[in-house]
């Protein structure tokens, strides 16, 4: 699936978006799988109250199902307006 | 509706005049600008503002669309820019019309408070400091449990 990282976090990971090869069910187990990757995910991922996520260009949970999913965004909250 | 997601800058008296023209039944318009605030201790060089494009249209198109329905409104419009804008520069704008005023602000005030913390949007201000991404605040979160 395609995974895109925005604002911060983009710049913390160091990449606007790749793809991962995943076997993860829901949300948590995918930042679960990208954090024990390297340490930059780790600290990207720190502190998911700071997060949001959205599938498929949704706003989602964490705890949210990752079946049929494509495209998982993360980000820190929106400053629109 | 219309909505637009863009980084060119927009005419305020073009867009308000367009909207206002052709809504003999609507007997309130209201719009609201954004613009660019400078920080008064630390001079700021620019905003730049990253958006995910697909999702942001989608998004406020959603919320356009929720207004209309919740303030029985004849029209809407929202034009969002992204990309890096100076201090006075316009941001953004909303326009609402509806029969009466009192539907007409309380929608443009919906619309704002969602665009602030639903539409994604990331603002950073680049200053002769640094640059920080602007955080959002519990105020803009608290405004949405009214609606």
């Amino acid at each position: 699936m395609d995974v895109l990282y925005f604002a911060w976090v983009r710049e913390r990971i160091g990449l606007p978006r790749e793809v991962v090869e995943t076997q993860a069910a829901t949300v948590s187990e995918l930042v679960a799988e990208l954090c024990a990757r390297e340490e930059r995910y780790a600290a990207a991922f720190e502190d998911l109250s700071a997060l949001r996520v959205a599938l498929d260009q949704e706003l989602a949970d964490f705890d949210a199902s990752l079946e049929g999913v494509r495209e998982v965004a993360f980000f820190p909250p929106m400053t629109g307006g | 509706m219309r909505v637009c997601v863009q980084h060119e800058a927009f005419d305020l008296g073009t867009e308000s005049a367009r909207f206002a023209a052709g809504h003999r039944d609507m007997g309130a318009i209201v719009t609201f600008t954004g613009i660019v605030r400078d920080l008064p201790d630390d001079p700021m060089e620019a905003m730049e503002i990253e958006h995910y494009p697909g999702m942001t249209e989608k998004a406020i198109t959603a919320m356009a669309r929720e207004a209309v329905t919740r303030f029985e409104l004849g029209d809407v419009l929202v034009i969002h820019r992204y990309g890096r804008l100076q201090p006075g520069e316009m941001i953004m704008m909303v326009a609402t019309a509806a029969r009466h005023r009192k539907n007409a602000f309380e929608a443009a005030t919906f619309l704002m408070d969602y665009l602030k913390s639903r539409a994604p949007f990331w603002k950073r201000e680049i200053s002769a400091s640094g640059a920080s991404w602007v955080a959002a605040t519990e105020e803009d979160e608290a405004a949405l449990s009214r609606w």
